[in-house]
Parts: structure tokens; C-alpha cells; sequence
């Protein structure tokens, strides 16, 4: 068995004449963070879909814990164990914590063609597991719409796992949130990395991504510019890869030339 | 200033607004959607009781007056109800009513069927056409306000046109004889507690006709029903993974697709439920009358999407009760009944309507931005 907890093997997805993705290659490790980064339209988003399950790569291969994998829909991906969060989290705010905590997978107990939703366990499991994470949910009834951010963010997370999933990947988790609550969620993905979990993070802040990440893989128009270990690249050389270095650059020397034309 | 130290900062601010959140009692109560209508119908007994306590409409006869009028509109808001919080809306309902109802008389009167038949018949329709409804929502993602105002026109049109083609008039009267011996037409047309109204007549408790017999002579079907249906869509609402999964479908469609909520079938199952509904009205209203008129249920779409929304259901779905559907419908059918026992002239009627709706709607909507406020 190699190290690696699920391999894409040059992945390519087409859509129409668009190349949106050519020739990624990504492996992650068990307990590892692996950060993919990449500016608007570099395609990480058709990237996540297609490990999500919703669009299946035109070539290349998925190999989950040294097994070849097709999936036909999210449902295959989640059941193998890929929890997705996706940005808008899939939380109803009008509905409690526990009915959103176990929406779709409800805890059912009775007897046949009566069965009940067994609130009671239900709402036990929902404030004990965001009790592990921090957050103290005196009621679990109430609506989610009371919590914050990263409370918010906490619980899809938690869901996901709850559920099963051995990897973990999350599309954006900090970039609506405060630092403070940024911070909080950070902690929790490091926690959900260090009891095995290998954990997908999706940003376009290098400056989230890189206290937590062992590793970087960088997207820009459709191609990975490849994936570097911490150790290796710094911060700045990061952000100038994903956001096109020369470009800033000339952005730069072009303010400078505003600013002594406006001084003038 | 560094990252770290502005978390470290918030972190000691955090033990009021991240950990301890208080929650006052009177924001639990306001939570429950039913509030508003409870409310509301203590206020209309209150009204009425002060107005008309003196003209026998509390009496026995008098209270199972207005509460068969409630019932039957409450029948087809609970319905109504649970499509809402589902997320969509049956402008259908009236039409069904009609529908169902010449799906009854027709056969049972001129192609000679038991009413038995002709009863199950109408619920098979009923079906169908949820089914359909709901298929043409979830399959072609238009809202379902068109769809079904098509549906609307579609069997407003086809009862009358078919009446008129089968018995050359808009009603089918004749149906009364048929109850009599019929396996099922009991479930619709028998007022229950029979005995309990006979001995409280015989203890000259409750007031009687000439003869001596009471004049309030049992619970009407439409009760037995109300009282049933509001129970059992409670049921799902609150105790079932399928009542979970209408509120989360109505919440957010998306969002419960992702996370395995098979939300196309509980809308269609939803859609069954309402054209389910408007057939036990019909078959209640058309075995009570004895006949089937191509008009029955004009409007009734609306008056039970209005008790709905009175009994605290959103409109853009995810939220509401059934019990607040069932007190929107007692609301509704206790002052269309009680306004004859007061010297308001009727027509005030539907103004009274329309102003109940305006401030339950903007009760909700104060209760919606409460409950889902960001803090």
C-alpha cells in the first residue's frame, strides 16, 4: 500500500473547446494538508467537482487508497469517503443544528412503515461533536441562522466527518469570515488533519493556507504549476505563482508611473 | 498589528459572544411559527365572544357551525402548509375540488358505478394530477405558481366541459341516495359522537328542536378529518426523517441535494398531498350536499394558501406548521361564520381576510430576519 490516501493522476476535463483542466496531477497524504491554490478562473473549482463526483475527468485516473475509482454522481464520492464543503455549506439557517447536523442521514428508530426521527439522539450526537470543536451549542435546536461564520463553517466541517469522510475538501472555507473566525476554523482543520483526516483546502489567501499546509499545489489557467513542500517555497513566491507574478510587477511600475504623473 | 495577536485579542472578548449565547424565553416562544395565529384566534374568540356571547353562536349547534367551516378549509391548508414549507405553492386546489368532485357523480350517477368505486376513482385522479404537477415543478425547475395556474385553468375547464358534455348541465345531483350501504362514503358523510349528542339533548343540555331531538346532532366528518390530518402532518413535520427533508428542501433546494435529500420526490409526494386534500374536501362537501357542482371550490387555492400564511408559513418555504395552518383555517372560519351572528354586514368579510394576511405576513417576516439574524 503507498502513502498516499487518494492519487489524481492527470486529470483532464474539457468543456466543449474550453480546456479547463490539463494534465493535474495531485496526491495526498493521510493527515495531510494540502492547500490548492490558484486565482479566479485558474480551475479550481472544475478540479474540486471533479473529485466531488459532479463532473467526471475526460482523462486521467482516481485512485482511492490504491483502488482505480470511477464515480457517477456526488453520492459515489461521498459513500467511498470524499466529504465535499462546498461554499455555501449546505445549511438550511432556518432549520436547528441538530436538522441540519443529520439532514439526509437522519437517525430513524421505531418500528417499520412508523419510524420516527430520533430527535433525542440526534441532537446528543450534534452537541457533542461541535462540543469536541469548541463550540458550545447550549440548544441544539436552535436555528442555524443564529450561529456565526465560522461556527457555521465549523459544523458543515464536523458533518462531514461525522459522516464518514476520510478526505476532506474544502472549497473557500475562510474567505467570507473575520480573522478571528478564520482562525477558528483553521485550528479545526489542522485538529481534523492530525487524527488522520487528509484535507483538501481550496483558497486564494496564501495567507490562510500557509500556517496550515504541508503542501501547495498551485493552478493557474487549467495546469498545476506543480506541488511543493512547505519547506521549499516561501510564502511571497506563492503568491506571486498564483497570481501571475509578472503581472503584479507591472501593476506596480504602472502605479508608480500614475503617481508621478498625478504629482505633477 | 500581527495576525496572532489580534486572535489572541478577540479571543478573550470571545466569552460572551461565541460561547454563553442567551437566549431569553420570550425568543424560544417567538421562534414557534404557530405564535402569530394562536394569537390571533385567541383575539377573534375574545371579539366574538364579547360581540355575539349572547346569540347562540357558542352554543353546541352554533360552535360545530364555524368549526365545520374551519375543518373544511383547514383540510386543504394543511396540505397547502406542507407544500409551502416544501418550497412551493398548489394554485390548483379550488380546480381539484370540482374536478374531484364530478370524478365522484359522474360515474357513481350516470355510468351506474358504487360510490365506492367512484370514490376511489376521484383519489386515483387525484394522484395522477399531484403527480403530474410535481413532475412538471421538479423536472422543468419553472415555479410552481405557473404550473400550477395552468392546472388551475386546465380542470376548471375539463369539469365543466365534461359535465356539460356527459349531462348537459353544470351539476350532478342525486348522490344522497347512494351513501346509504356504502363501504367507504361513511369515512366522508357520518357525524360521529351521535350518542353523546343524544344524551346531552335527553339532559336538555344542549338546546333541541320541536320534536325533542337535539338540534346539533353529532361531529360533523369534516372535524374527525381536520383534527386527524393536523395530527398526522404534525407527525411527519416534526417527528420523521421525510418531515426533516421537507424543510430542507424547502430551506434550500441546493444545499439538500448535496447532502443526499432526495428533494424531487418530496416535492411531488408533496403535490400528491395537496390534489389528495382538495378530493377529501370534495368528497366530504359533495356526499354532505348530495350533489357535484362544476363551481365547488372556486377560490379555495387561495383562502387555504392564506390560512397557511396566517399560521406562519413563508412563503419563500423552509418553515411553518401545520398546527398553524390548522388555527390559520379555525381564524378564518370562525369570523366568516361569526360576522352573521354580529351586526357587521358580510362583505366585510373579505377585507377582514386580506388585513389578517397583510399583518401575519409582516409578522413573519420580522419572526424570519429574528431567527435567521447573523450575530
Amino acid at each position: 500500500m503507498s502513502d498516499y490516501i487518494v492519487q489524481f493522476n492527470n486529470i483532464s476535463k474539457f468543456f466543449g473547446k474550453v480546456i479547463a483542466l490539463k494534465d493535474v496531477t495531485m496526491k495526498l497524504k493521510k493527515g495531510e494538508i494540502m492547500c490548492l491554490l490558484g486565482d479566479n478562473g485558474a480551475g479550481k473549482s472544475t478540479l474540486i467537482k471533479t473529485l466531488a463526483g459532479v463532473h467526471k475527468p475526460d482523462e486521467g485516473e482516481i485512485i482511492f487508497e490504491d483502488k482505480k475509482t470511477i464515480f457517477d454522481s456526488p453520492r459515489d464520492a461521498l459513500d467511498i469517503g470524499i466529504g465535499t464543503v462546498y461554499q455555501d455549506l449546505a445549511l438550511v439557517s432556518l432549520m436547528s443544528v441538530t436538522r441540519n447536523f443529520f439532514m439526509g442521514r437522519e437517525p430513524q428508530k421505531g418500528i417499520p412503515f412508523f419510524k420516527t426521527f430520533d430527535i433525542d439522539t440526534a441532537n446528543r450526537i450534534a452537541a457533542e461533536r461541535m462540543g469536541q470543536i469548541g463550540i458550545d451549542v447550549r440548544d441544539p435546536s436552535q436555528a442555524v441562522g443564529t450561529m456565526s461564520g465560522g461556527e457555521r463553517q465549523c459544523l458543515a466541517i464536523s458533518r462531514a466527518i461525522y459522516f464518514g469522510a476520510k478526505v476532506l475538501i474544502l472549497d473557500e472555507p475562510t474567505s467570507a469570515l473575520g480573522v478571528h473566525q478564520a482562525s477558528m476554523v483553521l485550528k479545526y482543520i489542522v485538529k481534523a488533519a492530525s487524527e488522520g483526516l487528509g484535507v483538501i483546502l481550496i483558497t486564494h489567501n496564501v495567507h490562510h493556507a500557509y500556517p496550515v499546509g504541508n503542501s501547495f499545489t498551485v493552478l493557474n489557467r487549467g495546469k498545476s504549476m506543480g506541488t511543493f513542500q512547505k519547506k521549499d517555497i516561501s510564502r511571497e513566491k506563492l503568491l506571486s505563482m498564483m497570481a501571475g507574478g509578472e503581472e503584479l510587477d507591472k501593476l506596480e511600475v504602472e502605479l508608480k508611473e500614475m503617481d508621478r504623473i498625478s504629482k505633477n | 498589528m500581527s495576525e496572532k495577536s489580534q486572535s489572541i485579542q478577540s479571543k478573550k472578548q470571545s466569552g460572551h459572544d461565541e460561547r454563553l449565547k442567551k437566549i431569553s424565553p420570550l425568543r424560544v416562544l417567538l421562534n414557534r411559527p404557530e405564535l402569530g395565529a394562536l394569537g390571533g384566534s385567541i383575539l377573534v374568540f375574545i371579539f366574538f365572544g364579547v360581540v355575539a356571547g349572547d346569540t347562540g353562536m357558542f352554543s353546541a349547534y352554533g360552535t360545530l357551525n364555524f368549526l365545520d367551516v374551519s375543518a373544511n378549509l383547514g383540510i386543504i391548508a394543511i396540505a397547502a402548509a406542507m407544500l409551502m414549507i416544501g418550497g412551493e405553492f398548489d394554485l390548483s386546489i379550488g380546480s381539484m375540488i370540482g374536478f374531484a368532485g364530478i370524478c365522484i357523480a359522474i360515474p357513481a350517477i350516470y355510468w351506474g358505478w358504487p360510490l365506492w368505486m367512484s370514490i376511489t376513482f376521484a383519489f386515483a385522479m387525484a394522484v395522477l394530477i399531484g403527480y403530474f404537477n410535481g413532475i412538471m415543478v421538479v423536472k422543468t425547475g419553472l415555479p410552481s405558481f405557473i404550473v400550477t395556474l395552468a392546472m388551475l385553468f386546465i380542470l376548471r375547464g375539463a369539469t365543466l366541459a365534461i359535465t356539460r358534455l356527459i349531462t348537459g348541465r353544470t351539476q350532478v345531483p342525486g348522490l344522497r341516495v347512494l351513501i346509504e350501504d356504502d363501504p367507504i362514503a361513511w369515512l366522508f358523510a357520518t357525524d360521529t359522537f351521535q350518542w353523546l349528542f343524544t344524551w346531552l339533548g335527553s339532559m336538555k343540555l344542549i338546546e333541541l328542536r320541536t320534536d325533542g331531538t337535539p338540534l346539533a346532532t353529532g361531529i360533523p366528518p369534516s372535524v374527525i378529518w381536520f383534527v386527524a390530518l393536523t395530527l398526522f402532518a404534525t407527525w411527519i413535520l416534526m417527528k420523521t426523517r421525510y418531515g426533516n427533508w421537507i424543510f430542507a428542501s424547502g430551506g434550500d433546494k441546493v444545499g439538500a441535494t448535496n447532502v443526499g435529500v432526495p428533494v424531487g420526490r418530496v416535492k411531488i409526494s408533496l403535490f400528491i398531498g395537496t390534489a389528495v386534500a382538495s378530493t377529501i374536501f370534495a368528497c366530504i362537501q359533495v356526499l354532505d350536499a348530495g350533489s357535484a357542482d362544476t363551481m365547488r371550490g372556486t377560490l379555495k387555492e387561495l383562502e387555504a394558501i392564506a390560512a397557511a400564511v396566517v399560521g406562519g408559513c413563508l412563503l419563500t418555504g423552509g418553515y411553518g406548521s401545520a398546527v398553524g395552518a390548522a388555527l390559520g383555517a379555525i381564524i378564518f372560519g370562525t369570523v366568516s361564520m361569526g360576522i352573521f351572528y354580529t351586526d357587521v354586514d358580510t362583505d366585510w368579510f373579505k377585507v377582514f381576510l386580506g388585513a389578517m394576511m397583510l399583518i401575519a405576513v409582516v409578522f413573519n417576516n420580522y419572526i424570519r430576519r429574528k431567527v435567521t439574524e447573523n450575530k
